[in-house]
C-alpha cells in the first residue's frame, strides 16, 4: 500500500529533523549544562500537548556556501500546547543547529508563532539560545529581528509575553526579552549584553567574563533586566509554572479564582513591625501575613530591594503587591525602585490584577548620584503609573509616608479607591527631624543649648503631626484601622472594587516619562 | 531589638536616621567628583591615533591636543581654552577606557 510507505516516509523525516544539530552537537549542549530546545518545552508545558509547527522549514541562506548546508527547522522550534489545560503559544531557539543563529526563516517562524498567539489571545513563551544573528544571512537577519520587536511590542498588555533565556542571548536579540512583560534567567546560562566581552577586550583591552558582564545575577541584581533568577533550569521552570498561576491568558480576561485560604498563623501582624519607625522589618512578612496562604510570589526580588513587587492572592483572586521595603536602604524610593514598581503598577494595569500598595518610607534617597541619575524623570514614572491605573488600588499605610513619597505611594491624590493607615502611621510633608529644623530654624538657633531645644522641637512636631489623624481629618485617608484588621479591610475594599469602572480621556497613548 | 539590629547599618533620610541593610549596588556606586576645568578626559572609550602637542607647549583653544580613534570615527581632542600643556599622559596606540586623563593643562 502506497499510503503505508507515505506514512513511513513521513515519519522517517519528521525523526531526522527532530534531531536538530545531530548528537554530537546534542552532547555539547548537554555538557554545558543545558537541556535541549525539545526537553524545555516538554518541561514547560502540560505532558504530550505540544504540537509543533513547521518541522520541515529550511533556510535561504545561498551565500558563503550556506545552500549546502541542511539546518533543521533553521535551529528554532515553535508550536503550541497547553498549560494546566490552557492553551500557549511557545518557542525554543535549538543551540545545536548552527548556534541557534537567527536567519530570515527562523525569524519567519518565530513571528508566526507571535502572530498567532496574538490572534488567539494565548500568552507567548519564548525560550532565547541563540549565538546571534547569522552573518551569512547578512541583512536579512537583521529584518527577522526588527520583526520580531514589531510584534512583541503590538502583543504588549495584550497577552502575556515570557522570555526565557537559556543560553547566549547578544546584541540585537536581547530587545525581544526586553520588550516582554517577565525574564526569567538561570544562574551560569543565562547571558545578554549588546556588546560582548571580546568586544570590550578589542576596544579597551579590558578583560571581562560572560558571566561578570551580562549573566544572571548581573541582570537580576545591577541591571534589571531579569525578573527571576533560577539556579537550574528546573528551578526556572517551576517559577515560569508558577508565574502563570496568577495571570491572565489575555487582557480581556480576568486571573484565574482560586480556593480560598486563610493566611498561615504567625507571628501576630503588630508584632512584625517595630513601633519605632526608625528600625527595620521585612515588609513581605506582611505581605504574607495578609495573602491566602501566605504564598507571595516575588518579582524582581534582588533588584531594588528598597521596594517589594510580586504576585498574591486575595481571596482566592490575584493581585499585585507594591511595597516599600524597610529593611533595605530604609525603604526609600529612588530611580531604580520606581523604575521597577511603575512597570509592575503598569503591568497590573494591563492585565485586571488589582494592586495593594503597603506603605513605609522615609522620602526619596538623597545623593549627587541620583540626582544626576535622573530621580526625577525615573520617580515621576511611579506617579504617572499609579495615576494611570484604572484596576482597584488599594493603600495601607503602615508607618511613615512623608513629602514626595506619600504623593507618589498610590494616594488619594492619584486615584486610591481606598486609603487605610495603621494608628502607627505618620503622614506629614517630611519626618519630624527634618521638620523641626527648618520649621523651628529660629527658635533652635537662638537657644541657649540648640541640640536640647531641637530635640524638645521634634517632639512637639511629631506630638503634632506624626500621626494619621490629620490626614484623616482631611479625608485623604479613608479609616485608620488596627493592624489586625489589614486582611479583612482589603478583602473588603477589593470586594466593593469588583465592578469599578474608571474612564480616561481619549487619546491615542499617554506620554510617560521613560 | 537593640541585639537583633546589630547587623544593620545606620541611613540618614532628611536628619533622621533610619537602622536598614544596604544593597552591593548602592555600595558600589561611583561619589561625585568635581570636574577639574585643566583635566583633559576621553568621554569615550578608544585608541590614540596621534598626538601633536607636547608639554610646555602653548595653545589657543580649539587647537589639536591628539586624536582619539573610537567607534570608527576619528576624534580631535581639542584645547578648551588658550593655555600651556602641562603633561600628556597618553602615547599613541594607547588603548583606553572612558574618563581617563588625556592631558593636563596649567
Amino acid at each position: 500500500m502506497s499510503f503505508k510507505r507515505n506514512i513511513l516516509d513521513l515519519r522517517k523525516r519528521k525523526k531526522e529533523a527532530q534531531q536538530g544539530g545531530g548528537e554530537k552537537a546534542i552532547e555539547k549542549q548537554v555538557a554545558m549544562g543545558k537541556k535541549t530546545a525539545r526537553e524545555r518545552i516538554k518541561a514547560i508545558l502540560d505532558e504530550n500537548s505540544f504540537h509543533e509547527y513547521d518541522l520541515f522549514v529550511e533556510h535561504t541562506g545561498r551565500d558563503f556556501d550556506m545552500e549546502k548546508k541542511v539546518l533543521h527547522g533553521d535551529g528554532v522550534i515553535i508550536g503550541t500546547g497547553t498549560m494546566y489545560n490552557q492553551p500557549v503559544a511557545i518557542y525554543a531557539q535549538d543551540f545545536t543547529v548552527a548556534g541557534g543563529s537567527l536567519g530570515l526563516m527562523h525569524a519567519r517562524k518565530i513571528t508566526k508563532i507571535m502572530d498567532h498567539a496574538l490572534k488567539m489571545r494565548v500568552p507567548l513563551i519564548g525560550i532565547n539560545d541563540s549565538g546571534g544573528a547569522r552573518i551569512q544571512e547578512g541583512v536579512n537577519s537583521l529584518a527577522g529581528y526588527g520583526e520580531i520587536f514589531y510584534r512583541n511590542t503590538n502583543a504588549s498588555g495584550v497577552i502575556p509575553q515570557i522570555s526565557v533565556i537559556l543560553g547566549p542571548c547578544a546584541g540585537g536579540a536581547v530587545y525581544s526579552p526586553a520588550l516582554t512583560d517577565f525574564v526569567f534567567v538561570v544562574e551560569n546560562i543565562s547571558k545578554m549584553f549588546i556588546t560582548g566581552p571580546g568586544v570590550i577586550k578589542s576596544v579597551l583591552g579590558e578583560e571581562i567574563s560572560m558571566e561578570e558582564l551580562g549573566g544572571a545575577m548581573v541582570h537580576s541584581e545591577i541591571t534589571g533586566n531579569a525578573h527571576f533568577f533560577a539556579k537550574s533550569e528546573d528551578e526556572c521552570f517551576e517559577q515560569i509554572k508558577k508565574l502563570i498561576t496568577f495571570i491572565p491568558w489575555n487582557n480581556a480576561q480576568k486571573a484565574h479564582k482560586f480556593p480560598i485560604q486563610e493566611p498561615i498563623p504567625g507571628k501576630s501582624i503588630e508584632e512584625i513591625v517595630p513601633v519605632d519607625p526608625h528600625n527595620p522589618y521585612d515588609i513581605r512578612d506582611i505581605i504574607k501575613a495578609v495573602s491566602d496562604g501566605s504564598d507571595f510570589f516575588e518579582i524582581m526580588e534582588y533588584f531594588a530591594r528598597n521596594i517589594v513587587i510580586g504576585f498574591g492572592r486575595i481571596e482566592g483572586n490575584t493581585v499585585g503587591f507594591v511595597a516599600n521595603q524597610p529593611m533595605y536602604l530604609a525603604g526609600v524610593l529612588d530611580c531604580d525602585s520606581s523604575d521597577k514598581a511603575a512597570r509592575f503598577i503598569r503591568y497590573c494595569d494591563a492585565f485586571n490584577i488589582p494592586i495593594v500598595t503597603l506603605e513605609d518610607m522615609p522620602g526619596y534617597l538623597p545623593g549627587v548620584d541620583q540626582e544626576h541619575a535622573g530621580v526625577i524623570r525615573h520617580g515621576a514614572k511611579l506617579l504617572y503609573a499609579y495615576s494611570e491605573a484604572t484596576v482597584p488600588k488599594v493603600t495601607v499605610i503602615i508607618r511613615k509616608a512623608y513629602g514626595g513619597g506619600y504623593i507618589a505611594m498610590n494616594s488619594r491624590h492619584l486615584g486610591a479607591d481606598f486609603v487605610f493607615a495603621w494608628p502607627t502611621a505618620e503622614i506629614a510633608v517630611m519626618g519630624p527631624e527634618g521638620a523641626a529644623n527648618i520649621v523651628f530654624k529660629k527658635e533652635i538657633d537662638e537657644a541657649e543649648n540648640p541640640a536640647e531645644m531641637r530635640q524638645q522641637k521634634i517632639q512637639e512636631y511629631k506630638d503634632k503631626f506624626a500621626n494619621p489623624f490629620v490626614a484623616a481629618s482631611k479625608g485623604y485617608i479613608d479609616e485608620v484601622i488596627e493592624p489586625s484588621e489589614t486582611r479583612a479591610r482589603l478583602i473588603h475594599s477589593l470586594e466593593v472594587s469588583g465592578s469599578k469602572v474608571d474612564p480616561r480621556p481619549a487619546r491615542k497613548h499617554g506620554i510617560p516619562p521613560f | 531589638m537593640e541585639e537583633s539590629n546589630s547587623k544593620y547599618q545606620v541611613f540618614i533620610v532628611n536628619s533622621a536616621k533610619y537602622l536598614t541593610l544596604t544593597t552591593p549596588k548602592f555600595d558600589k556606586r561611583k561619589k561625585w567628583q568635581k570636574l577639574d576645568p585643566k583635566e583633559v578626559r576621553s568621554f569615550i572609550p578608544g585608541s590614540i591615533i596621534e598626538v601633536f602637542a607636547k608639554p610646555g607647549q602653548r595653545l589657543k583653544a580649539g587647537e589639536v591636543i591628539l586624536t582619539l580613534e573610537a567607534m570608527k570615527m576619528y576624534t580631535k581632542v581639542t584645547m578648551p581654552f588658550d593655555g600651556v600643556i602641562k603633561s600628556i599622559e597618553v602615547s599613541k596606540g594607547n588603548r583606553i577606557p572612558k574618563d581617563t586623563l588625556l592631558a593636563t593643562i596649567e
